[in-house]
């Protein structure tokens, strides 16, 4: 054998590699950084009609049922409203969307409107690496201001360098409210609870009827924050949840009463309140379950209203989580779908926002309530269903009371898995309250310290 | 007269890696060219969006320091062997009673055997999610039905059988592939050994040491090198039945990278920690290989 052929090879594979490497010679990133245009002050001012022939790319996750229904309604509409608009929808998961967006908004072929959920995970590190376009001025121009609730615009906010969450520019609107609020089966419970203390009396009574108290399902880890922050908000106060979320100064996770509610949570799992065998029991299984009457109370979120009306037609009613004593300020547990926002690539951001305010007039809202949706804007039209009212009912006090609270996990980019992980813990009793929240408190400090 | 003719037939050519250079191409513009891309990402605090900022290897650093990876990778090590050693196990005993007797339709219980492989993995973790769930899964209201109702469990929320419960669906997954390779291999194995054993008065377990386990070395090492890989790649599993829970239980590194990588927005950890999986493996793989080899010499 001769041994020439190798050094070839050799020379040839270096050559590769070389030229490789020469490929990948910058840092990651650093291409896409253009000069950020200043923006023009006060309200935009937006003709679509006189925009010329626009081609609109739309990403969005509205793939779902009434969901999927009112979105190409609305899509319609605009399109005939504005015959030199053309919309360009790519539908994807939720998952899909969100694992995709950061590298579809980086590249030179961005789309022009996405949804990006709300929090610092997706939004703000959007929004850090300057890919979204700050929405304030159409907010003047188009009233927006009026049309929502503080607490749900705050939601979508983030100032411009994406450091602080829950103040400073807009960045998108949200079609639909959500709730995570307590279903209950109206054939065991006539009438719901009004207090924390008529709900664990309910609960006790259930359980000693030999009937699960509450449906609960946490294979999949999210079920487990809805629910500690369901029974989170009848000791912890709704302004420091809120800091806590908005990353405010000095907001801490473990305090006394999110302690208290921790050791509450964990009392319920002793006493048999939930599901026996929930930490292997599906989420969709948990519904399905409480459907079939197995189970007198579910915690979870009005996208499930569909679904249980379906099944259960009259036999389920729908609450806010009750969190105090009588007469007490309701608190809830919810937010909106995910926002509309316009990309910092986009082309033609005044049709863009345009489309956004399109989708999320009164008009649309009425659309929304048809299609089964639960508009996040008032509206006059009553839905279909008595379930469908409960949760209309329920939105309309809780966003004109600003009682909502935001999901915890949009604290940090990596709080989802941060808090599914020691709640499971919590709940299996592996970790005691006091150690939970401090386990929770640690994660949250290394995030904000860097900050 | 040229060079070339002076040549034996067979003897290496220069031209060869002419030929080679196509597959090489593909090779490279797929599988090399984004290795290295990950390798130089790794070398960055990296959150996917804005510049990255170079920090050398302490990614690297922060691997082998993480409590949590350190986790995964035990679990990885725990997975191994649902994955690998109990499928080839399995299969070697299968094979060698296959190897004693005549079984008629042997191709038909060899494709149903097989089947596994060639199910999706979705497919096969959303079924096996159903099969292990606590009220109305299959392996719970089979063990009530035969009376061993106090034997049911949590399977997929318990912290200590969570990532046993995976494993074995791993062990499902992959006896099927050891087998088919033994029986195959078996096949291959002159008669006249197995009678020679017989003759000598071998029995049964005498004769699969004497016999079988030497001549199925090749097939073994085969089998070994794919399970191995594919218990430590395992992250449809894990991502579709468990999410990695309950509590972090069943996080395995490659569940760690895509969370790193996608939700955590820590790119250039997630990078590092799957370049450290890639060579995990390839050091595993070679490992597997030259103790074959070694078998094969002695």
């Amino acid at each position: 054998m001769r041994r020439a052929p190798q050094a070839t090879l050799v020379v040839l594979v270096a050559l590769a590699l070389a030229l490789l490497v020469a490929g990948c010679g910058a840092s990651p990133g650093s291409g896409g950084d253009e000069p950020r245009d200043e923006a023009p002050q006060g309200p935009a001012r937006v003709d679509v009609a006189n925009a010329g022939e626009v081609t609109l790319t739309v990403w969005d996750q509205e793939v779902r049922g009434g969901q999927a229904a009112q979105i190409r309604r609305l899509n319609a509409a605009f399109e005939r409203r504005y015959p030199n608009v053309t919309i360009e929808r790519v539908a994807r998961s939720f998952t899909d969307l969100n694992t995709t967006l950061k590298l579809a908004l980086s590249g030179d072929d961005a789309p022009d409107v996405v949804q990006a959920n709300q929090g610092r995970p997706v939004m703000g590190q959007l929004v850090r690496g300057g890919l979204l376009r700050p929405l304030t001025r159409y907010a003047q121009a188009f009233g927006w201001e009026d049309r929502y609730s503080e607490v749900l615009l705050d939601l979508n906010r983030f100032s411009p360098d994406g450091r602080r969450f829950g103040e400073g520019e807009l960045f998108g609107l949200s079609q639909m409210g959500e709730i995570v609020g307590l279903f209950f089966d109206t054939r065991a419970v006539p009438t719901p609870p009004r207090t924390f203390a008529e709900l664990e009396g309910l609960l006790e009574q259930a359980e000693r009827d030999g009937d699960v108290p509450v449906a609960f399902g946490n294979l999949d880890g999210f079920p487990g924050i809805h629910l500690f922050q369901a029974v989170q908000n009848a000791f912890t106060p709704p302004r420091q949840t809120r800091d806590l979320v908005f990353a405010r100064p000095g907001a801490r996770f473990d305090t006394p009463e999110n302690v208290a509610a921790a050791t509450r949570l964990r009392e319920w799992v002793q006493r048999g309140w939930l599901t026996p065998d929930f930490a292997g029991t599906s989420y969709d299984d948990a519904w399905q379950q409480f459907a079939r009457g197995r189970g007198r109370f579910l915690v979870a979120g009005t996208w499930l209203v569909a679904d249980l009306a379906e099944r259960m037609g009259d036999r389920v009613g729908f609450v806010p989580v009750p969190t105090g004593g009588a007469g007490a300020d309701p608190v809830a547990l919810g937010g909106e779908s995910l926002p509309f926002a316009v990309t910092r690539r986009s082309e033609h951001p005044d049709v863009a926002a345009a489309y956004i305010d399109f989708l999320t007039t009164s008009d649309a809202a009425r659309v929304l309530v048809e299609t089964g949706n639960l508009p996040a804007v008032r509206v006059d039209a009553p839905s279909a269903t008595p379930l469908g009212q409960d949760v209309q009912e329920a939105w309309t006090t809780l966003t004109e009371r600003e009682a909502l609270v935001p999901y915890l996990d949009y604290a940090t980019p990596t709080f989802y898995d941060d808090l599914t992980e020691a709640i499971q813990r919590l709940l299996a009793g592996r970790r005691s309250p006091a150690e939970f929240t401090r386990d929770v408190q640690g994660e949250y400090a290394e995030f904000v310290g860097d900050l | 007269m040229a060079t070339s003719d002076l040549r034996a037939p067979g003897e290496p050519r220069r031209v060869a890696y002419l030929y080679l250079l196509p597959a090489f191409a593909v090779f490279a513009l797929f599988v090399l060219a984004p290795l290295l891309h990950s390798a130089w990402i790794s070398l960055f605090a990296w959150d996917g969006v804005t510049e990255g900022r170079w920090v050398g290897l302490e990614n690297y650093e922060a691997v082998a320091g993480d409590p949590e990876l350190r986790r995964a990778f035990l679990h990885a090590l725990v997975l191994l062997v649902f994955f690998a050693v109990l499928p080839v196990a399995i299969g070697l005993a299968l094979a060698a009673a296959l190897s004693r007797t005549r079984v008629r339709g042997l191709t038909a219980f060899r494709t149903i055997l097989f089947l596994p492989q060639v199910v999706a993995l979705v497919v096969v973790a959303v079924m096996w999610r159903l099969i292990y769930a606590p009220e109305r899964g299959l392996l719970n209201e089979g063990l009530r039905t035969v009376g061993l109702g106090a034997l049911a469990q949590s399977w997929l929320g318990d912290f200590d059988l969570a990532l046993p419960s995976i494993g074995l669906v791993g062990t499902w997954l992959m006896y099927g592939l050891a087998m088919v390779l033994f029986t195959a291999g078996v096949q291959k194995i002159p008669p006249s050994l197995y009678d020679a054993a017989r003759v000598d008065g071998a029995g049964p377990v005498r004769e699969f040491f004497a016999v079988t386990l030497p001549g199925l070395r090749n097939e073994v090492a085969v089998a070994l090198t794919l399970t191995t890989i594919a218990a430590l790649r395992t992250f449809d599993l894990v991502y579709l039945t468990t999410g990695g829970g309950p509590g972090g239980a069943t996080s395995v590194p490659a569940f760690e990278v895509y969370e790193r990588a996608f939700r955590g927005g820590e790119v250039g950890a997630a990078a590092a920690l799957g370049i450290c999986l890639a060579a995990m493996i390839l050091v595993l793989a070679l490992a597997i290989d030259r103790v074959a080899e070694r078998a094969a010499r002695t």
